[in-house]
């Protein structure tokens, strides 16, 4: 280890997330490989390491024999400033060797509030920010991640963006590069041919022009780059590979546990939800996959707890087979099955059951609207029946608490909708009054509220968020109607909310912007410790944009969206059709009772949709 | 099954695992041993594994005490073993047994240290250092429980010697390891406090041996 990075370590807070050795970590001798790829998670070791997808595509590149893959995640402050001070440069985990050792820099991007860590990293490798400085072919900077289907405000800085599912795609890349590398190819020569390669999006080969009110005039692709850039997925999930064998963190971290992913996409259609249309289609495991993979990383890890991951959990049809067949393992061995994301609808008393036997935790429920007329118009198929229904079921059971969630800003919320929210609460406590077997216990309703920030790829792409001022209102509304001392409400504040609805629908001329919230101490601002409002409003101004322009302004349906260059398989029609049924208040079927034909069947060749 | 007792090391990038996080890693290891620990009776069940000396985060050591019960019969050459398998790097087992002491019985820890100087000679520090702890009392400010009050820590060191390194002074000394418990680095922070000058730019410990009131090795 680096004697200076001895020195440093016994000072810091939590200094094993910066050592790496952890058991499963991956040791490749350098001289054997060609390529050498730092896998960077533009967030804390304890966020990046309960991260499922990093945790897949980590062992699929160094299931290539020429390929070492190593982790390398964003310091905390104290660290940071230690590194600095000493002159220690980013480094991997696994090898210690600093950034400048590698032939890619790989980063995973599933939020838009990392993007200045990104740039943070970069520069900590040493490397110039921009794209275009880095004229060499190697390092490669490259980004991956549910925040590409918006990639143009990270577009100045970053090589090439992979599009969806990275299991083949990175890859398929990889193989590329190695031949890019021993042949000599220019950066040019290597970014024209990758961007053949399907889900890759080379954004130097696109040209934008915008009208003088700054929305996009035009998108022109270069000769031979794709129109627009599909989506990749995976097929068949059942043979796709999934690590059974995890690296165990060595000291706590957010999710430490196995995750099972039990399907990916969503049925449902929630017309907020940007997940339920970026991953689509759906394609689910087998259970005898799933409980097979769980007990092999089970024993391979010796963890005391597994989660069953997916958008909807309660929609995964073989659900309670799946449970028995896990909990015949883990209930002798007393290790907890945990199922996130049940919904209120179909919540049933054997699976709730099912989970006691081995350890009881608190009900969630994503409500999002107070109002069924609301919930119609976004199409949350909940209803308060079915709430309250599952509340009682569940007061009886033993259960004491409830979080519900809930968003404001939606399209189309009026007040009434948000007394709805406090009325609703008001009468799951009486539900607990009229259903709870020990009353001596008490119950504690929390309800949440987050500032609604319209996301790309979403029916409500084009709406516009509601104020600060206005967040802010619809709060202390609600905060007043609330009149129970058994509901507890929270709020998120609104600031991070439209700092991540500028970033989230930006376009190409928030480069700048970026690197001047860096340039003025930017990083790691999914945290409050380190988020400033008013720096990402300075910077907007000096660069001559407003955050109103791009979070509070409806967009006309005929406009060019900066993220138009992305196809994720779900049809802008379709889309649209989901907008105009929210305004009519008017719902969509779940996938499984009718097929919408959104579009995303064609990502999959012969494939069939689990909807 | 009755009590079993580990020595294990706990070196190189281990050193930076906390007590409690070591704790949880070693109940993973067993786990993934396919040794089951027995877990204790009642509301919260726990698994019934204890180290002797909690270990401060930084300092490696060589003979590291785990108390711990199987569900099962187990062979105790055979478990290093198979713990090893699935160790990470830097945590190794290097013996299993049945206790013979009681961790109440544990007095004296051998440990070895290195002060490093990136700007004064070693030679002269290691005088200064030798005249230094030759003193009878080492009275230092302690934070306790209780807030800062003053404490020696000289009865609490039973043999201190220093010798001349590459780039360091090295120590080795006998100290108190249980009533009173005296961690390492306060041999550093003796300095800082009393001798300024001779106060190391890094100084880094191991321990090295574990032994009863009589000197006798603890096992």
């Amino acid at each position: 280890m680096d004697k200076r990075l001895e020195r440093i370590l016994p000072r810091v807070q939590k200094p094993a997330r910066y050592t790496g050795g952890e058991y499963n970590q991956i040791i490749k001798e350098k001289s054997s490989v060609d390529l050498r790829v730092a896998f960077c998670f533009p967030d804390t070791y304890e966020i990046g390491m309960s991260n499922l997808g990093m945790s897949i595509l980590y062992h699929t590149m160094n299931s290539l024999d020429y390929v070492w893959c190593e982790r390398v995640f964003a310091p905390w402050g104290d660290m940071y400033d230690e590194m600095k001070r000493a002159g220690i440069p980013l480094y991997a985990l696994e090898s210690g060797d600093s950034l400048d050792a590698f032939d890619v820099l790989a980063f995973s991007v599933g939020y838009e509030m990392a993007y200045t860590t990104v740039l943070d990293m970069i520069d900590q490798a040493g490397l110039p920010l921009k794209s275009s400085e880095r004229t060499a072919l190697l390092p490669l900077v490259i980004v991956g991640g549910s925040a590409a289907v918006n990639a143009e405000p990270m577009t100045e800085f970053i090589d090439l963006f992979l599009i969806g599912e990275g299991e083949e795609m990175n890859n398929e890349l990889l193989a590329l590069l190695r031949t890019a590398k021993h042949e000599g190819w220019s950066k040019s020569e290597f970014l024209r041919r990758a961007s053949r390669i399907g889900g890759v999006y080379v954004p130097s080969l696109y040209e934008v022009s915008y009208h003088r009110d700054g929305t996009i005039a035009s998108f022109r692709a270069a000769e031979g780059a794709p129109e627009r850039v599909l989506k990749r997925v995976v097929v068949d999930l059942d043979s796709a590979p999934y690590p059974t064998n995890p690296i165990v963190p060595s000291t706590e971290v957010v999710h430490d546990r196995v995750n099972l992913e039990l399907f990916r996409g969503c049925v449902r259609g929630c017309r907020f939800c940007q997940a339920g249309y970026i991953y689509r289609p759906i394609r689910a495991k087998k259970p005898e996959t799933l409980i097979r993979q769980g007990v092999e990383a089970l024993q391979n890890t010796g963890h005391e707890d597994v989660t069953l991951l997916s958008l909807s959990t309660s929609d995964y049809r073989p659900l309670a087979g799946l449970c028995d067949g896990l909990l015949e393992y883990c209930e002798s061995r007393s290790i907890g099955l945990s199922l996130p994301s049940l919904r209120a609808d179909n919540f049933s008393m054997e699976i709730m059951e099912k989970l006691q036997k081995v350890r009881k935790s608190g009900l969630t429920f994503a409500v999002e609207g107070g109002s069924q007329r609301l919930r119609d118009a976004i199409n949350k198929n909940v209803t308060e029946e079915d709430l309250l229904n599952t509340c009682a079921i569940a007061f009886a059971g033993g259960w004491n608490t409830v979080k519900l969630y809930y968003m404001l800003g939606l399209p189309t919320e009026t007040d009434e909708d948000i007394i709805g929210i406090a009325d609703m609460a008001g009468r799951i406590v009486h539900c607990w009054r009229e259903n709870a077997k020990n009353k001596n216990r008490g119950v504690k309703i929390t309800v949440s509220t987050s500032c609604f920030i319209p996301k790309p790829h979403s029916p409500f792409q084009w709406e516009a968020q509601i104020s600060r001022e206005e967040y802010l209102r619809r709060v202390s509304l609600l905060r007043a109607s609330i009149n129970s001392r058994n509901v507890i409400y929270n709020w998120h504040d609104a600031d991070t909310s439209v700092v991540e609805a500028v970033l989230s629908r930006g376009d190409r001329r928030l480069g700048p912007v970026l690197e001047e919230v860096w340039r003025n101490g930017g990083r790691l601002e999914a945290w409050s410790d380190y988020f400033d409002f008013q720096r990402w409003m300075e910077a907007l101004d000096h660069h001559g944009l407003s955050a109103e322009f791009y979070a509070s302004r409806e967009r006309r349906t005929d406009e060019i969206l900066p993220w138009d260059v992305i196809d994720v398989g779900v049809r802008k029609e379709h889309l649209k059709r989901e907008r105009e049924k929210c305004f009519a208040s008017e719902l969509t079927p779940d996938c499984r009772h009718k097929c919408s034909a959104c579009g995303a069947l064609r990502l999959m060749e012969g494939g069939k949709c689990d909807g | 099954m009755d009590k079993l007792r580990l020595r294990f090391e706990k070196t190189g990038r281990a050193v930076y695992i906390s007590h409690l996080d070591l704790m949880h890693t070693l109940q993973r290891a067993f786990s993934r041993a396919g040794l089951e620990l027995k877990y204790s009776e009642g509301f919260n069940p726990h698994p019934q594994i204890s180290i002797a000396l909690p270990l401060s985060v930084g300092m490696s050591s060589v003979c590291e005490i785990l108390d711990f019960k199987l569900m099962t019969e187990a062979d105790p050459a055979q478990l290093p073993v198979h713990l090893n398998a699935v160790m990470p790097e830097g945590i190794r087992v290097v013996e299993c047994y049945e206790p013979v002491h009681k961790v109440s019985q544990l007095k004296y820890l051998e440990i070895t240290g290195t002060f490093e100087y990136d700007a004064r000679p070693v030679s002269e520090m290691k005088n200064t250092l030798e005249t230094f702890f030759a003193r009878e009392s080492i009275v230092i400010t302690k934070k306790t429980k209780r807030g800062e009050g003053p404490s020696d820590i000289r009865p609490a060191i039973r043999s201190i010697a220093f010798a001349e390194g590459k780039d360091a002074v090295l120590l080795r000394a006998v100290i108190s390891a249980q009533e009173p418990t005296l961690n390492p680095t306060l041999l550093a922070d003796a300095l800082r406090q009393l001798s300024p000058a001779t106060e190391p730019d890094f100084a880094q410990f191991e321990r090295i041996e574990n032994y009863l009131e009589n000197m006798e090795i603890f096992r």
